[in-house]
């Protein structure tokens, strides 16, 4: 579950000028015509570098966020939400796996990734810095956020590098029954009781300014790197992203009778957009780096599993074997 | 057909699957690698799944639904071996744990597909499928880590001569094992055991690993009878937290 929203910042963008202008003339005609761009093929260096930068953080996002769910595993109420709720983190963390591998054949060990994972040095989605209180605010996740993550893996999907692209529309494809089970979870504690809906009204209004934040930050203060738009690493912009995203499931949320925590949102009919308060983007900096409420304790969870599984790592090494960086 | 022998083993084999789906779910995102991650929450699944089949079997022959049974029971009602409820601890712990209990796990169902009962003996022919793969992954792990590094073959072992008391636990007596075995039903724990006994030393003859002379290991028992460790009510209680909070609401 990735909203796509951390990775554009600060992009420099010198180095392009650098590239033999052939190469590069050739390579942009491909992805204009729509081709993939495959791990073996020419790539400029600032390609290579956003999209190792990009899908790590989709990785990172998968494996972090299968935490807060995963907590829950062990408390779901009843057989149907427990042994859905497991397939659905196991989808998670497979996702992880698969994205992980689509990083390698750009040049970047899982191993690397995952070191940079854990001091800090990459990152991954933003949303899931906070706590899950409450089994509704597990549903919310379930349902909004993959919700959201749909909205920029199928724009993703059809991107220009071909692992990462094949590896999305796998993703995508598990994501929407991961929606369907988080709508289902969230409509039945909308019809339960009146402690159930409440229990989700509250997880609704702890999580809004979150899920608000999940694209990435308004395109007024954004970098807008054209550049990685026409080589189709970027596929559309944060506000398009949440636009989008709220077209699609605030009438959802309103046809079940709960109150988003926004008296400004509303469609502007004439343009079509959403209307809504700016969501506070200092607050989304400080938790990016490192000051929100989960921060430590989801890198130190993190840590902690890689520590303790070393020893089963190193066993499955063969003295017989020489170990290499993957394609770069 | 003896109603109250039945139940008991159904009772002891649904939470036995519960109880280590339970912990089995405990290693998603916490996995030595990635991939065992996925490996312990796809037979997390399953054996949710089994005990599942087998609590539907119980609310047929009268007993309360599945999720009443599994969410609102206190420890001392529960009939699982105290193996399944120990917390997972390291890696190698969970690992032995598994290997242990797969085997024994995938020996009862193939057994129990010559079951008189036929819910049971139908149950067992699907179930078994499955289990080949839970003893294949961990025959194949026992096998890597046994024979791979100075640490992962101490580590294993040291796990084993832990794990093996409560291994034995499994096949506690029951006071039904002559009517099950005259019933046709099931062929009983210490045949069970036996064959039990014969895999795990085929599989661990092919490590650099040993095992403890059977004689000298003293069986944990008291699962099958409602005494368990101070281990599985804190794990209860977490698991029925949101479902008691009102038993009658629909999630």
């Amino acid at each position: 579950m990735y909203g796509g929203g951390n990775t554009f910042e600060g992009v420099k963008t010198d180095s392009v000028a650098t590239e033999d202008p052939v190469l590069l003339a050739e390579f942009e005609a491909r992805i204009a015509r729509g081709e993939k761009i495959e791990p073996s093929d020419w790539m400029p260096q600032l390609y290579r570098k956003q999209l190792i930068r990009m899908i790590e953080q989709h990785a990172h996002s998968e494996i972090i966020g299968a935490l807060p769910e995963g907590t829950w595993i062990t408390r779901a109420p009843g057989f149907k939400r427990k042994m859905a709720l497991m397939a659905k983190v196991q989808d998670e963390v497979g996702h992880g796996q698969l994205l992980y591998s689509a990083a390698e054949t750009l040049g970047k060990s899982r191993e690397q990734m995952i070191d940079d994972l854990i001091s800090g040095k990459s990152k991954y989605s933003n949303i899931f810095n906070y706590p899950t209180f409450t089994w509704a605010d597990c549903c919310f996740i379930s349902w909004l956020v993959d919700a959201g993550a749909i909205v920029n893996q199928l724009a993703n999907a059809k991107g220009s590098y071909g692992p990462y692209c094949r590896a999305l529309e796998r993703i995508c494809a598990e994501e929407s029954f991961h929606l369907k089970y988080g709508h289902h979870c969230v409509i039945y504690l909308a019809a339960g009781t009146q402690k159930q809906r409440q229990l989700f009204q509250e997880a609704l209004n702890r999580w809004w300014p979150p899920m608000m934040h999940f694209f990435g930050p308004s395109d007024k203060i954004s970098t807008h790197t054209e550049v990685l738009m026409r080589w189709k690493v970027k596929m559309g912009t944060n506000d398009e992203m949440r636009n989008q995203f709220l077209d699609m499931y605030v009438p959802k949320i309103w046809e079940l009778g709960f109150t988003i925590p926004d008296p400004k949102l509303k469609k502007n009919t004439g343009t079509g957009l959403w209307e809504y308060t700016e969501p506070d983007w200092e607050e989304f900096k400080r938790v990016i780096n490192g000051g929100g409420p989960c921060n430590q304790e989801r890198l130190e969870v993190r840590r902690i599993a890689e520590e303790r599984g070393k020893w089963v790592r190193e066993a499955l090494k063969s003295a017989k074997t020489t170990y290499v960086t993957p394609l770069a | 057909m003896n109603e109250g022998a039945l139940k008991e083993l159904l009772y002891k084999m649904a939470d036995d699957l519960l109880i280590l789906g339970h912990r089995n779910s405990e290693w998603t995102g916490m996995g030595p690698l990635l991939e065992e991650d996925i490996a312990f929450s796809s037979m997390a699944q399953d054996k949710v799944g089994q005990s599942l089949a087998l609590y539907n079997i119980l609310h047929a022959l009268g007993e309360q639904a599945p999720d009443t049974v599994a969410f609102t029971r206190h420890a001392a009602q529960f009939h699982n071996c105290i193996l399944v409820e120990l917390p997972n601890q390291e890696y190698d712990f969970s690992l032995i744990r598994h290997f242990l209990f797969d085997t024994a796990d995938s020996l009862r169902w193939e057994m129990l597909t010559k079951s008189t009962y036929e819910p049971l003996s139908l149950l067992a022919k699907k179930i078994k499928g499955e289990l080949r793969y839970h003893t294949l992954h961990a025959n194949t792990w026992m096998k890597q880590l046994g024979t791979a590094t100075q640490e992962s073959i101490s580590r294993l072992q040291q796990s084993l001569q832990v794990v093996m008391p409560y291994a034995l636990g499994i096949f506690e007596p029951s006071p039904n094992e002559s009517i099950l075995l005259t019933e046709g039903i099931f062929e009983g724990e210490s045949a069970l055991q036996a064959k039990w006994k014969t895999r795990v030393e085929e599989i661990v003859s092919g490590t650099k690993l040993h095992l403890p002379d059977w004689k000298t290991v003293t069986p944990v028992f008291g699962g099958r009878l409602g005494k368990h460790s101070e281990h599985l009510e804190p794990m209860l209680n977490e698991m029925s937290e949101v479902f008691r909070m009102d038993p009658t609401a629909e999630w």
